[in-house]
């Protein structure tokens, strides 16, 4: 059996983000940069069922961007992952959700996978796109949004998230694609000794100019901070002080107290 | 400008949702006509001509089936624009039919802008306005983010289409929501504890304050994936909506889903270490603090 994982190094969403110079993005300088947590959970799924069959699936995480995403790709390979593949593109920032599936779908249609695990979505850009793309273009099934995951001799029963808290029971037989929502497991912090480990695993460099390249069928226009509704009263202060406050305008604007 | 609106069903009812589709078309001033699979006992009260495959044959989640009948109907409506909701139906099918039309797909759009399609990103920190390079263009909308002036009204004008329940991947039913140990949409105050708060024992000082309150405790999907809070205390688009007379946010930064299920509460206060969290959209007062400081000396005065 053979696993990929596809993986995305987004920054921390804490961050205060300013905009690039070109004005179509966010500037990229000043930022920690962290593996996309939904992609997290996908990582550990696929480290639970090689575990599970015994070690014996290998397993290879990809990722796209600039030399800075082997920092992410690192962490999947301390969490259990074989072997790594960083298609290097510094522009990756640029690429739509149907070209990153086009340069994943040609890397994938070689070496034909029995199972691949992505996020749902990133936490930047969150088109929730790219899997089912990269499934569509292999020709396999997907499976967005789980919660669950079960394997039992070449099938898989998923549970997909719905809204409301329903879940949809779905099985589907190997090869597919499945991308995975926040709460499907609960993902591994690398030991010391996997990091050190994963060290010396394989992380091969494919440049993006080996890769054929699509056009866009979108462009970005411009990046903007959204507009502050406006009236939300801002509080800032020492904690005693603020406490105090914020009591009064409950009383004065609230009836919660009568 | 003409667009393909898709309908959504969920256990044989009419999803809210599919309104706002509709109502996403008339404020682009676009001719729709609609396509669901679903069934006649709820036929959504819409005057146009509407492609109905029925979900007892075809299955309510069985999207290669699904794209392909919406396929057959775009050869024959040939739309600008197929217009889906950003929901659990219409980003898993979304993006099949892009890739089928050699369509833009553009995801969870907020708004229009100089006819560009206005979406967030980074968590609903900034704003992006795509405008797509290609003849179709696929959208999904995020739920909410627009609304029909006046009552949806009208009967369509039904046109069968037929569809079989082969697919590629099998659809063994649906399970709810575990009764959990509280029904927060009764509650009169919430105090919910998000991923600020830090660590599962911090959750105390959280459920103090919404007793102090004579509330309940409530909590964003971090902390009941984590396992620190029952998820019958979730609030957001896969836990409960709630509209309670005060609601606290303590260390929430106000991801779209949590901000779905608590922005119709009659006073938001939130409480967090960042200015530019986007609860602070929702919140009538931000205040800018530790959660973990605040929340102590608020108990404390409120039983002073």
């Amino acid at each position: 059996m053979k696993i990929l994982v596809c993986i995305k190094q987004v920054p921390d969403m804490e961050s205060r983000f300013k905009i690039d110079p070109s004005g179509t993005w966010y500037a990229t300088t000043d930022l920690a940069w962290r593996m996309n947590e939904y992609d997290e959970y996908a990582v550990e799924q696929a480290v639970q069922l090689k575990e599970k069959l015994g070690g014996a699936p290998e397993l290879m995480v990809v990722s796209i961007g600039p030399d800075r995403v082997k920092e992410a790709m690192k962490k999947a390979l301390a969490m259990g992952c074989d072997k790594g593949v960083h298609i290097c593109d510094p522009q990756s920032w640029e690429k739509g959700p149907f070209e990153v599936a086009s340069f994943l779908a040609e890397y994938a249609q070689q070496e034909r996978f029995d199972l691949i695990l992505t996020g749902m979505q990133s936490q930047d850009r969150g088109s929730a796109q790219v899997g089912v793309l990269l499934a569509e273009m292999l020709e396999i099934p997907a499976v967005t949004t789980i919660v669950d995951f079960s394997h039992q001799d070449g099938a898989v029963t998923v549970r997909r998230e719905l809204e409301g808290g329903l879940k949809a029971v779905v099985k589907v037989k190997l090869p597919a694609l499945f991308t995975c929502q926040l709460g499907l497991n609960t993902p591994r912090y690398p030991t010391l000794p996997n990091i050190m480990k994963a060290k010396k695993k394989e992380l091969i460099t494919l440049p993006i100019a080996d890769l054929l390249q699509a056009e866009p069928l979108a462009v970005t226009e411009r990046v903007f901070p959204p507009q502050k509704k406006g009236g939300g009263l801002v509080l800032e202060g020492e904690v005693g002080v603020l406490a105090g406050q914020l009591l009064g305008i409950l009383k004065e604007k609230t009836t919660v107290f009568k | 400008m003409k667009a393909l609106i898709v309908g959504e069903y969920r256990q044989g009812r009419l999803q809210a949702g599919t309104y706002e589709t509709l109502a996403f078309a008339q404020q682009l001033g676009a001719e729709a006509v609609m396509f669901a699979v679903g069934s006649d006992a709820e036929l959504p009260r819409f005057a146009g001509r509407l492609y109905l495959a029925d979900a007892a044959a075809c299955g309510e989640y069985n999207p290669a089936v699904h794209k392909a009948l919406l396929l057959e109907v775009i050869a024959r409506e040939n739309p600008d624009l197929i217009v889906l909701c950003h929901s659990s139906y219409g980003w898993d099918l979304a993006p099949r039919l892009a890739l089928a039309l050699k369509a833009a797909q553009v995801s969870e759009v907020v708004d229009v802008e100089e006819g560009a399609f206005v979406v967030p990103a980074c968590n609903a920190k900034l704003r992006r306005r795509i405008r797509p390079q290609s003849a179709r263009t696929v959208v999904t909308l995020q739920a909410g983010a627009f609304g029909l002036t006046g009552e949806p009204a009208g009967s369509p004008e039904l046109e069968r289409i037929a569809g079989s329940a082969a697919g590629d991947v099998e659809f063994a039913g649906y399970e709810a929501a575990e009764k959990g140990e509280v029904d927060l949409t009764r509650a009169e105050v919430i105090v919910s504890a998000g991923r600020g708060v830090g660590k599962p024992e911090n959750v105390d000082v959280i459920a103090g304050l919404a007793r102090a309150f004579g509330g309940e405790l409530g909590a964003s999907r971090p902390v009941v994936d984590a396992g620190w809070v029952d998820h019958s205390r979730q609030v957001g688009t896969t836990g409960q909506t709630v509209a309670p007379k005060l609601y606290v946010a303590c260390g929430i930064s106000g991801a779209i889903q949590h901000l779905a299920g608590m922005k119709k509460s009659g006073f938001v206060v939130a409480i967090n270490k960042d200015k530019d969290a986007p609860i602070g959209e929702v919140a009538d007062v931000l205040v800018v603090a530790d959660v973990l400081q605040l929340a102590p000396a608020l108990t404390a005065a409120l039983q002073g």
